[in-house]
């Protein structure tokens, strides 16, 4: 593999890891907080759609990313009711989530624009564009530093520059505020956040609705930074490995971080080489480097690598005593 | 909680309340579309259940169903959420599949008990290392079995299109089966008695097997030492091992039963629809078992009714789709998302209410 | 004590609050001065956490008024409730495991959006409050790794960091030695010095006449009556509390005709070796074998590894067999066939499944026994039935409807339920805990005198209690467990409560 090759799946890389970050982010406020989320997948789906939808009808990206955050933070919603106020089971509130966001995004999508549940193409101003950092031309040529530069660091969609400072920030939050502690503290012990005169349904449902707005950015970027519209289940389970992702980083940000960029070169590598042929080991194929990320999960949930223990209050809804 | 409510309410009231819930839920997304969500509802009945035709379809659905939803259930007794029932209903394809092709099999009597034991066992190896995890190392089943769910898609694209694909076929898919692995279709065994149905429904002998897999899992559950301990661990873990009950053979073997008949799922299709092995052979119907298996309250002859109404609605979305074109087959998944979601996550919503009327009628005793 | 012109701390007035067709407080008024410790006492189910439930804002009162500090006070919830100056320690700490100390302590009374201007301030006045009240505990600790009593104090810094003027503490003793019971009641009589308010629920009454200047009884949701403590005794007290005599001595025991040894452990431990530690012992036939101990001191794993719900190590004969702790045949399945019975600590989790019917919960561990099976796969349920009825009937289990689902018992009616299970199938040896808890009154008679039927027909019991009455009245023998060992051996009409309580604390008394 050659040094531009190289540059080019990294780059790649980093376009397919950013809808996996925003989404595993997602998944970590709402975990923290005690409240599974399984629906990742269907809340990009939606953004994803009504994204490109109402870029497609106003000609604005900015109008549909609100629609689109808006869109998936209503699922949120949805999943926040079913399991914060009617103490439901919140694995299968993920599951009629993810199957609502996928039945819905078809019906209207093929009910507004009648072609088969795709949106159409969207023009320059209904996406977000490649943004070229300055000197990445004049930098390009010299050798090494140039290609990372204009290759690798520049060129990207402004979601994609916001992804990494995301991580940073959302550690931050996790850790070092108020906000953070409590909502971690909801995770792990809901009674000893109530006792102490908090709310634990108000942070429980701070903590869906981060993971509703972070989903929507995700799925934003999906129809409108990375493709330049939506086409029916275009997620294609990025919200699971996003999950796994989460999992494999034992719900820490920095390691999700980690994961996500892993899970992402991993895709970027399948897409480019297809059927990899690696010397004495034979072909390895494309379907085993997709299915990859679940493997490892597996591994990781096994406890062979560590264990990976989710936040103690995880999917129990949380009842006063009696 | 269940006591403050009387069993019948709780059995059915609840998931009938629910369901009406989901319903006219959808009818408003009808209504939205812009069709009449009544003449939808006529057109969806006709389609299904308005000729032998239409029955011969939402039977054959309706089978799917059966082994996917018993399957779901049979996993909720012993309190695993079994969410694989789409990838051990692929692996079970791929079982069926297999036998099929092995031989060149003479009559389809002696094919039959194969292909079912060959879907099944696939079915249930791909439940087991999900179930041994959860067993020995703590590993949440509902993410596993996810996982799991992509990995059985990733083997059998794979598979397909490298070493099982039909020699002169452009499409991922295997070469037809024997003509001794044909399962008689309602048309061949209806004639049997002299009987008229229409031939190209692909309603089959697997229909029987799911009937009787829903009474066998009945036994099982209600009537066996094995169901007694499944669900006194289903119930209460802590106390099935004060009982000597073993937590890791209850969940083995309850995932085991529950891949395997996710697995047998695909001999509908697999053996006794297409006839050949294709990449889209279980078409979501292990997801649809969780539904079925919600609205059932995991009893099996619950699930068969479950089973039933969403053959309905499958057979039905396809008419509708036909005949009001605005609201396409993607309707149907909308139902079922409402439906998983108010019979499963938003029980409460209609339970809380149920249970303050109960209290009011009702005068406290003791 | 106090002068009349200063209100008192609390007034409740009127406290009435009923859960569906219980009536948990009945019309409850009490007062509690200001810079005093303030006790309460009554049985379980007598209405005190309920009570304190409502003055902490986690129930909300039908009817009736709070008054603090002679200001009549709205208590939502625990906001309102810190808000006003109450404090609650919890019978079960409300701590984050994951947390450190100081993270815990500021929980919920943060300085600010950012965390790290409170931390600092929190360790300040960790400081001081820890040398003021011999309350130290490392600040940057995990509540994971510390001791009960370092996590109590962690509550009770907690309280105090909100400058809780009224503290209340639900059974804190429940957990503790008897010396880090009496670190807590010095440092409850320091806070009283500093004129902080303390109520202490409990249903110890020694504890009540050690450490309290008034006391209130309450009895079945009502207050019976409000003493001071100086001018009351323990057997007013006790009176107050069950309504009638209490029979402290298990009436018609006969003396113990001792047989031959049934059960010999020797040099048992729990597989991780932590929490029960080589301990032997035997039992003999008729015989009642009393452990006593502080809770979490290893009996629970002392009847988890014998009633095979755990592994163990060591060695168990049971007449004179040897009994296998590990591996396959370790289940509490074989134990049963073996002939030994069991009635575990924990009935809603361990002896019945709640959501079984009572027939099903009859036969729940023997459910492979020939009499319940057609063969190796099918049961027999109409037999399962009548035989359940019998045994229901035999046991005075209330209402006698097979068919109603175990949680809609009472809780003696669970316990007769268990009860009849185990006892009416003449079991070698029965291991029996806390078999009272829970239980009302009436009901307790009635248990103990079914374990002494058990012991003089001819059975070997092994009784964990950590009511040292029930100890002393049941057993024949004691041995007394302390952090997962066997501190001492004593017969129990050669010893009391002092010396057992002694024991119990870990300090080995007097030898003979």
């Amino acid at each position: 593999m050659d040094f531009v090759t190289a540059v080019q799946t990294l780059d790649s890389m980093m376009r397919l890891s950013t809808p996996l970050i925003f989404a595993c982010l997602a998944g970590l406020f709402s975990e923290r907080a005690g409240i599974f989320d399984i629906g990742l997948e269907g809340k990009m789906l939606a953004s994803a759609f009504f994204s490109a939808a109402v870029a497609a009808l106003t000609d604005s990206v900015l109008l549909g990313l609100i629609a689109g955050l808006t869109a998936s933070m209503a699922l949120a919603l949805v999943h926040g009711v079913a399991s914060i106020t009617f103490r439901g089971n919140q694995l299968i509130s993920g599951v009629a989530i993810n199957f609502f966001a996928s039945g819905m995004t078809a019906l209207i999508g093929q009910n507004l624009f009648k072609i088969g549940g795709r949106t159409p193409s969207l023009g320059d101003k209904g996406r977000f564009l490649p943004i070229d950092l300055p000197f990445s031309e004049t930098l390009a040529n010299i050798p090494l530093v140039g290609p990372l530069y204009s290759e690798l660091i520049s060129g990207h969609t402004v979601l994609v520059y916001f992804s990494i400072p995301t991580v940073i920030l959302s550690w931050w939050i996790l850790f070092h505020t108020r906000f953070g502690l409590r909502l971690r503290a909801v995770g792990e012990n809901p009674e000893a956040v109530d006792t102490a005169g908090l709310s634990v349904s108000a942070h429980r449902y701070q903590a869906v609705l981060i993971c509703g707005l972070l989903c929507g950015l995700a799925g934003a970027y999906l129809s409108t930074g990375m493709a330049a519209g939506f086409i029916r289940d275009m997620t294609a389970g990025k919200g699971f490995i996003a999950l796994a992702a989460l999992i494999f980083a034992k719900w820490r940000p920095g390691f999700a971080l980690i994961a996500c960029l892993l899970f992402g070169l991993l895709e970027a590598v399948a897409i480019r080489f297809q059927n990899i042929e690696i010397a004495m080991v034979g072909t390895i194929p494309l379907q085993l480097m997709q299915a990859l990320p679940y493997i490892l999960t597996v591994i990781i949930l096994a406890g062979f690598i560590g264990k990976a223990i989710p936040p103690k209050a995880g999917g129990i809804p949380y009842f006063k005593e009696r | 909680m269940s006591t403050r409510i009387p069993k019948w309410a709780d059995v059915v009231l609840i998931p009938i309340l629910s369901l009406f819930l989901a319903f006219a839920l959808s009818a408003l997304v009808v209504l939205w579309i812009g069709e009449n969500p009544l003449d939808a509802l006529v057109i969806i009945m006709r389609g299904s259940i308005g000729s032998a035709y239409a029955w011969g379809y939402t039977l054959y659905y309706a089978t799917n169903f059966i082994f996917t939803g018993l399957a779901v259930a049979v996993a909720f007794h012993a309190k695993m959420f079994n969410i694989g029932g789409e990838g051990q209903a692929t692996l079970g394809g791929l079982g069926a599949a297999l036998v099929c092709l092995a031989f060149g099999w003479p009559h389809w009597l002696s094919a039959f008990p194969a292909i079912l034991i060959g879907a099944a066992i696939f079915g249930a190896a791909w439940a087991a290392i999900p179930a041994y995890l959860q067993a020995r190392r703590g590993s949440h089943i509902v993410i596993t079995t996810i996982m799991f769910n992509f990995m059985a898609f990733a083997l059998l694209v794979y598979l397909l299109v490298h070493v099982m694909k039909a020699p002169n076929s452009m499409a991922a898919e295997t070469r037809t089966f024997p003509p001794g692995t044909h399962l008689p279709t309602a048309h061949e065994m209806l004639a049997w008695f002299g009987i008229a149905f229409p031939k190209s429904p692909p309603l089959n002998v697997s229909f029987l097997v799911g009937l009787a897999s829903c009474l066998a899992v009945w036994v099982l559950i209600w009537r066996t030492r094995l169901g007694y301990s499944i669900r006194a661990f289903g119930h209460s873990e802590t106390a099935a091992i004060y009982a000597g009950i073993s937590p890791f053979w209850v969940i083995m073997i309850s995932m085991l039963i529950s891949g395997g008949l996710a697995g047998l799922m695909a001999v509908n299709t697999v053996a006794g629809e297409a006839e050949r092995l294709l990449i889209d052979s279980v078409q979501g119907a292990g997801f649809v078992g969780i539904a079925v298996a919600l609205i059932g309250r995991s009893h099996p002859f619950g699930v068969l009714l479950a089973a039933f109404l969403f053959g309905i609605l499958y057979q039905g979305g396809v008419e509708l789709e036909f005949e009001m074109p605005a609201v396409s087959r993607e309707m149907i998944v909308v139902i079922q998302a409402l439906v998983i979601l108010f019979t499963g996550a938003l029980d409460n919503m209609v339970r809380i209410p149920l249970e303050r009327f109960f209290a009011q009628i009702r005068r406290p005793v003791g | 004590m106090q002068d009349d012109n200063i209100p008192p701390a609390i007034e409740l007035r009127g406290i009435c609050k009923s859960f569906g067709s219980v009536r948990a407080n009945q019309n409850i008024s009490m007062s509690v001065e200001s810079g005093t410790i303030h006790g309460i006492v009554g049985e379980n189910g007598a209405g005190k956490s309920t009570l304190m439930s409502i003055l902490y804002g986690f129930y909300r009162a039908d009817r009736g008024d709070i008054f603090i500090n002679g200001q009549m006070a709205q208590i939502r919830d625990s906001r309102a409730a810190i808000d006003a100056g109450i404090g609650m320690v919890h019978q079960h700490f409300m701590l984050v495991d994951d947390f450190t100390v100081l993270e815990n302590v500021v929980l919920g009374a943060e300085d600010g959006l950012l965390l790290k201007r409170s931390l600092l301030k929190a360790r300040t006045l960790l400081t001081r409050l820890a040398d003021e009240y011999e309350m130290s505990v490392d600040p940057d600790a995990k509540i994971n790794d510390l001791s009960v009593g370092q996590q109590q104090r962690v509550e009770i810094l907690k309280a105090l960091y909100r400058q809780a003027e009224i503290l209340i503490l639900d059974e804190p003793t429940g957990v503790l030695t008897p010396s880090e019971a009496r670190h807590l009641f010095r440092i409850l009589k320091g806070l009283r010095d500093e004129a902080k308010t303390i109520i202490l629920i409990t249903h110890k009454l020694k504890e009540i006449m050690e450490v309290t200047d008034t006391v209130s009884v309450m009895r079945q949701g009502q207050m019976t009556a409000t003493v001071k403590t100086a001018d009351t005794n323990p057997d007013e007290l006790a009176q107050l509390m069950v309504g009638r005599k209490v029979l402290l001595r298990v009436k018609d025991k006969a003396p113990v005709k001792a047989g031959q040894v049934v059960l010999e452990a020797k040099n048992l431990s729990m597989t991780d070796g932590r929490r029960l530690k080589n301990v032997s012992f035997s039992v003999r036939q008729g015989e009642i074998l009393g452990v006593a101990g502080v809770a979490g001191n290893g009996q629970t794993e002392l009847l988890e590894v014998i009633g095979g719900m755990s592994e163990g190590s060591g060695t168990i004969r049971l007449n004179g067999r040897e009994i296998e702790l590990s591996g396959g045949h370790a289940n509490a399945r074989q134990r049963r066939k073996q002939g030994i019975a069991h009635v575990p600590e924990d009935r809603r989790r361990r002896a019945l499944v709640m959501d079984f019917c009572a027939w099903e919960n009859m036969v729940l561990g023997y459910h492979g026994d020939d009499l319940y099976n057609f063969n190796a796969l099918f049961m027999n349920n109409s037999a399962i039935r009548s035989d359940s009825q019998k045994r229901m009937k035999a046991f005075d289990v209330r209402p006698l409807l097979p068919e109603s689902t175990g949680r809609n018992f009472s809780g003696g009616n669970q316990q007769k339920i268990v009860l009849a299970r185990e006892f009416s199938r003449s079991p070698k040896l029965l291991i029996v805990g806390q078999p009272t808890r829970g239980v009302d009154i009436g009901a307790i008679e009635f248990i103990h005198q079914h374990i002494i039927d058990l012991r003089n027909a001819g059975a070997a019991i092994l009784l964990v209690s950590v009511e040292l009455e029930e100890i002393l009245s049941l057993s024949d023998r004691v041995i007394i467990m302390f952090d997962g060992q066997i501190i001492g051996e004593r017969v129990t009409s050669d010893t009391d409560e002092n010396e057992l309580g002694l024991l119990m604390a870990g300090i080995e008394g007097r030898r003979e």
